[in-house]
């Protein structure tokens, strides 16, 4: 299975974000060291990678929560928990679905 | 440089999303936000909830950052959504120029900073210590703002601001 978190440094979540993935990563009895981190510097970097927004978690290519109309750019990703809360990272039901799912 | 407590604020006056154009006046609650960042979105609640509870304070929400890279931050779609949200109980400003920011140094959205009736800066930093938490109610701004309308100075006068950085123009 790969793991990756991207972001970007002009937000402050992916911190957050990693914590929160390497807890479910151990909850479901993986490695938390298999997360690939990868960050996007530019706008251009962010457009070719369709990148929206950080931190986007992929597993196995696929991103652990909908788009949503989330815009390509270098900005914060708005998530939305599964009580409707906006929220910086996803809602960690999401990616421990993801990650059951890629199982 | 970002405006410390005890600082005066400078006096602006920026347009507002009803068509009329407001600043300070009086104890007065100026928060940076915007319509794209998660952090400003989670709080946002909480601070409208704040000014529901505050009337004698007037509360300003200004949205600074750079339409022209982060269209969602645009006059328009400030307007729409208001207006989707039936209205605010405080004014939503574009600071299209980004000066007020700049004078005030914002650093995030949100950015809160309680002003008394001398614009003097008596609070700057985060509504309250978790994004992630309703129930924390915005209760560092609250805190404050009861402080300074009892004419008093806040027993905790700044925090960290935490939130997306302003997004300036290049």
């Amino acid at each position: 299975m790969r793991v990756e978190l991207v972001w970007w440094e002009g937000c402050p979540s992916h911190p957050e974000a990693l914590r929160q993935l390497h807890e479910v990563l151990a909850d479901e009895g993986l490695d938390p060291e298999i997360v690939e981190l990868r960050e996007v510097v530019s706008d251009e970097q962010a457009e070719r990678e369709r990148f929206l927004g950080s931190p986007t978690i992929l597993v196995d290519g696929r991103d652990v929560a909908p788009a949503d109309g989330q815009p390509v750019g270098l900005a914060c990703r708005v998530y939305r928990l599964r009580d409707g809360r906006p929220s910086p990272t996803p809602d960690r039901d999401d990616v421990r679905d993801a990650i059951r799912s890629a199982l | 440089m970002s405006l410390r407590v005890g600082d005066e604020a400078p006096p602006f006056e920026l347009p507002a999303t009803d068509g009329s154009r407001r600043g300070p006046d009086g104890v007065t609650v100026v928060v940076f936000t915007c319509n794209h960042c998660p952090y400003a979105l989670a709080w946002h609640d909480r601070i409208l909830d704040a000014a529901r509870d505050h009337e004698s304070a007037r509360f300003l929400a200004i949205c600074p950052n750079d339409a022209e890279r982060y269209p969602a931050d645009s006059f328009d779609a400030m307007r729409e959504r208001v207006e989707r949200d039936g209205g605010w109980p405080l004014p939503y400003l574009h600071d299209e120029s980004q000066e007020v920011a700049r004078a005030f140094g914002a650093r995030t959205t949100p950015d809160v900073f309680v002003l008394d009736a001398d614009r003097r800066v008596r609070y700057r930093g985060a509504p309250d210590g978790d994004h992630s938490d309703p129930a924390q109610g915005a209760v560092w701004l609250r805190e404050a703002l009861d402080a300074v309308l009892a004419g008093e100075r806040p027993a905790r006068p700044e925090t960290e601001p935490v939130g997306c950085s302003i997004k300036w123009r290049r």
